[in-house]
């Protein structure tokens, strides 16, 4: 029985959010906190696995009380655990703070069941570091494998995993043995609608919630902001340019106007041939 | 920690084939800066096997020295390996800074190495400067998704490190002749003691897909409405012998495939001309693109933020300018055809 814990995250939708031009902050009211799309597909991943090979599914998150939306969520997806921390000892944390915290869930979630392999999404679409799921590999000392765009084999008895790794010009087919950790790409699965059962166990699911003093051997000097070596230091809007000249008059007109700026310029087109 | 301990500025250098990732020499102009500024050497430390030759490359880019890992265990890139060379080199020589390109490779094996030091890491980073006196890295970046700028510094720790975007620094022009200080170094490591294998590389040539290395570029966004309407964007790509673009809103709605993705998530560019056709212009999109050579954009709403970041604008309907563009186009072409 494979044991896969899948790493998560509730994020504000960026697309959605809404900047204040007057502070220059972000209005998170605007913004609603969903499931990290990356981690969806971490999810999915795991749950395919489980269907293929038995075993089960745990999800654990970091983050305020709201974050168990976001387990819920993975319920539906057909994870069978989740585990949220949330302490305000946790907060503030950079990603190498996050990453010892959630390793900290990890291993007492592995002293129930040995844990055989941890899936992460690529990265948040908050933080958009990609650098939590390495860390914790480090921590558990336990190879990272990121880029993942295809499980091609799990071999529990033999203690190995056989996945895709994508680069930039193709991708490469790397063994490892178990435990090890996949952070996954999107293009590893899509994430269908979650069936009927499953939304009604997730509606009714209590994920397991712990604080710092639930979890074993923190130092809680390593913990949130404490814990965070980066610090950010200044914010401020991006500078916004003077801004371009616009063709005026009819669409014939704009775009012969905008041809004649082109010709003028061929230099842009020297490499292209036949231009 | 003594920071004193702590001198000069690193850049990894990523290879592959033999051949140095371009992003390694802009990242050398870069960290020439910062090294100048500090008045510490600038070094690069490659890893890999059969690499020594490329010292001298790295050497006219902006090095001063080379720290080289010329090792069989080396021949592919894997994090365990390449992380272990990596710890010890800087446990021994100790630079105050460390600069990695985020790309794949760059990003995962910064983010091991960082775990292990420990030190902070900050991502994605696309300016870099220095405090002359007390060697604090500022690294800024964009942060909530693009929405604002951040500078993020590591003062409690050394080295300092940062993944630093593709193409938005500049390498130096090379020097031809100028050399530095090769130091060979090896590592012991066992084949067996390894977890990972890597037992094959797939290259797939993906057509018209590095849009990081198109002239042109002609971008789409959610405005052209629909799969159907933003054919009109591969028809203008096709006249002009161009490459196609995309914000991620198109990429998310499953229009196009993620590999055309300009942005903060997706790719940066930095064609000679940037077409951005139905793009509102999100702070995301726009830091993917702001540095191409000429931006033109096209957008019904005069007010969308693109026309702020744009050379020159139009105002207008795209399914009715974009044809036009077209046909014009090709006429234009035909009569410089003629003419020659």
């Amino acid at each position: 029985m494979l044991h896969i814990v899948a790493c998560i995250k509730q994020v504000p939708d960026t697309k959605i959010i809404k900047m204040n031009p007057k502070t220059n902050t972000m209005d998170r009211r605007t913004a609603p906190a969903i499931l990290n799309p990356y981690d969806a597909h971490a999810v999915e991943e795991a749950v395919r696995l489980k269907n293929r090979y038995g075993g089960i599914v745990s999800v654990v998150t970091m983050g305020p009380p709201p974050a168990v939306t976001a387990i819920k969520k993975c319920i539906e997806i057909g994870a069978d655990e989740g585990y949220l921390i949330t302490d305000r000892r946790f907060a503030g944390a950079d990603t190498l703070a996050t990453s010892y915290a959630v390793t900290k869930a990890i291993e007492k979630i592995a002293k129930t069941k040995p844990v055989d392999l941890i899936i992460c999404g690529k990265m948040s679409i908050d933080g958009d570091t990609g650098q939590v799921g390495p860390g914790i590999a480090r921590r558990l000392d336990i190879p990272p494998l990121t880029s993942v765009n295809k499980v091609v084999e799990i071999n529990q008895n033999e203690g190995y995993a056989i996945v895709h790794r994508k680069l930039e010009d193709g991708y490469e087919v790397v063994r490892s043995t178990m435990p090890c950790l996949f952070s996954v790409e999107k293009t590893i699965n899509e994430v269908p609608y979650s069936p009927l059962p499953n939304m009604i166990k997730a509606a009714r699911y209590n994920p397991h919630i712990w604080s710092v003093d639930d979890l074993e051997e923190v130092d809680v000097k390593q913990l949130g902001l404490k814990g965070s070596p980066t610090i950010v230091s200044k914010v401020w809007a991006p500078q916004k340019p003077a801004g371009g000249t616009f063709f005026e008059g009819n669409p014939t007109s704009q775009v012969e106007q905008l041809l004649s700026v082109l010709l003028q310029k061929k230099e842009l087109f020297e490499t292209k041939e036949g231009v | 920690m003594d920071f004193q301990d702590y001198k000069g500025v690193w850049v990894f250098i990523e290879q592959k084939d033999g051949v140095v990732a371009s992003v390694s020499l802009e990242l050398l102009g870069a960290g020439r800066k910062l090294a100048d500024k500090r008045g510490v050497e600038l070094a690069g430390i490659l890893i890999g096997e059969n690499v020594k030759h490329l010292t001298n490359t790295v050497f006219e880019f902006g090095a001063d020295t080379m720290y080289v890992y010329d090792q069989p265990i080396f021949k592919h890139y894997r994090t365990e390996t390449y992380m272990k060379a990596l710890l010890e080199c800087a446990d021994k020589h100790k630079p105050e800074i460390i600069l990695f390109g985020a790309t794949s490779t760059g990003k995962d094996l910064a983010s091991a190495v960082a775990t292990d030091l420990p030190t902070g890491l900050t991502a994605d980073t696309t300016e870099l400067d220095v405090e002359e006196e007390t060697g604090l890295l500022l690294a800024s970046r964009p942060a909530f998704g693009g929405n604002i700028m951040a500078t993020i510094l590591c003062k409690k720790y050394r080295p300092q490190m940062a993944t630093v975007r593709a193409k938005v620094m500049k390498a130096l022009t090379p020097q031809s002749g100028r050399t530095g200080k090769m130091v060979e170094e090896t590592i012991s490591l066992k084949e067996e003691d390894i977890r990972t294998k890597v037992l094959e590389i797939v290259k797939e040539t993906v057509k018209n897909v590095r849009i990081d290395e198109a002239d042109i570029i002609v971008a789409g966004g959610k405005g052209l409405g629909s799969f159907e309407g933003f054919q009109l964007i591969h028809q203008l790509a096709e006249t002009l012998g161009g490459a196609v673009g995309a914000s991620r809103d198109v990429v998310e709605a499953g229009w196009i495939d993620h590999a055309h993705q300009v942005g903060q998530t997706g790719v940066t560019v930095t064609p000679k001309i940037y077409f951005a056709i139905g793009i509102s212009g999100a702070i995301q999109h726009i830091v993917g693109m702001k540095n191409s050579g000429l931006i033109i954009a096209i957008n019904k709403d005069k007010e969308a933020p693109i026309f702020q970041t744009c050379h020159y604008g139009i105002v207008g309907d795209a399914f009715e300018i974009v044809p036009i563009l077209i046909e014009q186009f090709k006429m234009a072409l035909t009569r410089d055809k003629v003419n020659k």
